[in-house]
């Protein structure tokens, strides 16, 4: 039971880091619903800002790969990435086929090069 | 999946309205993609060194897959609590509109705030876009109920997800492991990519992903703030400048 729940400080800090800061924006939108301007410039900021965070986010996983993803070379997966991108934008913008296309060409190149 | 006409005798109570919400999930590609990102995410937190259980508590508690990635990556990579929760803060803002423009949906007159707090709960991108696809074909006294049982089904696809992509992850060879670990950040490019509307958007997007590794030469414990708001303020400023532009060429 204790290695399905781990320690409880780390689900200490999931409520902290995680569940408080993502809850407080659906209940403040619930609270104060309405009279917000989906296109302010407030939100056009709040939203750019959010995106880049992602963006980085996914950066970090591809440039400082975590576990088995740091055995394939740089390349490779960069490569898949853009493999990926290519496709996605070929298919008018299919987030699968994209999806599908970036496993393809990593798996292929990491088995290849053995 | 076609759901009844809505004068049809499969309204008439709430409980079958959730369960016509829940069968929806196999309605949508959306779901696939969902499937997808989950397997990744529990895949990331086993490699991370996060337990199974912690894992589902997040999924269901905080239920939002930005958010998931960024507590597991940077608390997995020793950042503090307090830069997780900044950065969870700020991806989550944009969770702050859409339960502000999907609430209405279902709203009616005998509605209490109270009814609609597992609905924003339960709204993330994927329920936020479906709402606005099936609720047209749901009574308005039948929706709350209807989006419970999406919702809900959405969460458990996930959970399943997050259960067998944590165990293939801690099973599988080096090379099948890689690859489900890859799922995350293609199925996050090309969803993020998709829901660019505006250039601000595109620029933010471009520029966060090559801003990053500059950032991390900083080596500031506080690298995906600094590249976030740096990229997002620069797209900001280029559509503030194009409105600029065109506002005076009119």
């Amino acid at each position: 039971m204790s290695s399905f729940i781990g320690d409880w400080h780390a689900l200490a800090i999931l409520f902290v880091a995680g569940v408080i800061p993502n809850q407080i924006w659906r209940m403040l939108g619930l609270w104060f619903g309405g009279g917000i301007d989906e296109n302010s410039e407030l939100l056009v900021w709040v939203r750019a800002v959010a995106t880049a965070i992602l963006a980085g986010i996914i950066a970090q996983i591809v440039v400082q790969p975590p576990g088995a993803l740091a055995s394939v070379p740089d390349w490779l997966r960069y490569g898949a990435v853009a493999a990926g991108f290519v496709v996605f934008m070929l298919t008018r913008r299919s987030i699968f086929a994209g999806v599908i296309a970036g496993e393809i060409v990593m798996i292929a190149g990491k088995y290849w090069l053995g | 999946m076609a759901l009844p006409p809505l004068d049809s005798q499969q309204w008439q109570t709430s409980f079958r309205a959730f369960l016509w919400g829940a069968r929806s999930i196999g309605a949508t590609v959306l779901t696939l993609v969902l499937f997808a990102t989950y397997l990744g995410i529990g895949a990331l937190a086993h490699d991370s060194g996060f337990s199974l259980g912690w894992t589902l508590a997040s999924t269901a508690f905080v239920w939002a897959g930005p958010a998931q990635i960024i507590v597991i990556t940077t608390l997995g990579s020793g950042a503090t609590v307090l830069q997780s929760a900044i950065a969870v803060t700020v991806s989550a803002i944009r969770l702050f509109p859409m339960v502000v423009s999907v609430l209405p949906m279902m709203r009616t007159e005998t509605t209490k705030r109270w009814h609609l707090i597992l609905v924003a709960h339960l709204t993330a991108v994927t329920l936020w876009v479906e709402c606005f696809r099936f609720l047209p074909q749901v009574p308005r006294n039948r929706r709350i109920a209807f989006v419970h049982g999406l919702g809900c089904g959405l969460v458990c696809v996930c959970l399943i997800a997050n259960t067998i992509g944590y165990t293939l992850a801690a099973n599988l060879s080096p090379l099948l492991a890689a690859g489900i670990l890859m799922l995350t950040p293609l199925a996050f490019l090309f969803s993020t990519a998709r829901n660019c509307r505006e250039l601000a958007d595109v620029i933010a997007l471009v520029l966060g992903l090559l801003l990053f590794p500059v950032a991390a030469l900083l080596n500031s414990g506080v690298d995906i703030l600094v590249s976030g708001v740096v990229a997002g303020t620069i797209a900001y400023g280029v559509h503030r400048l194009r409105a600029g532009t065109v506002r005076a060429g009119a």
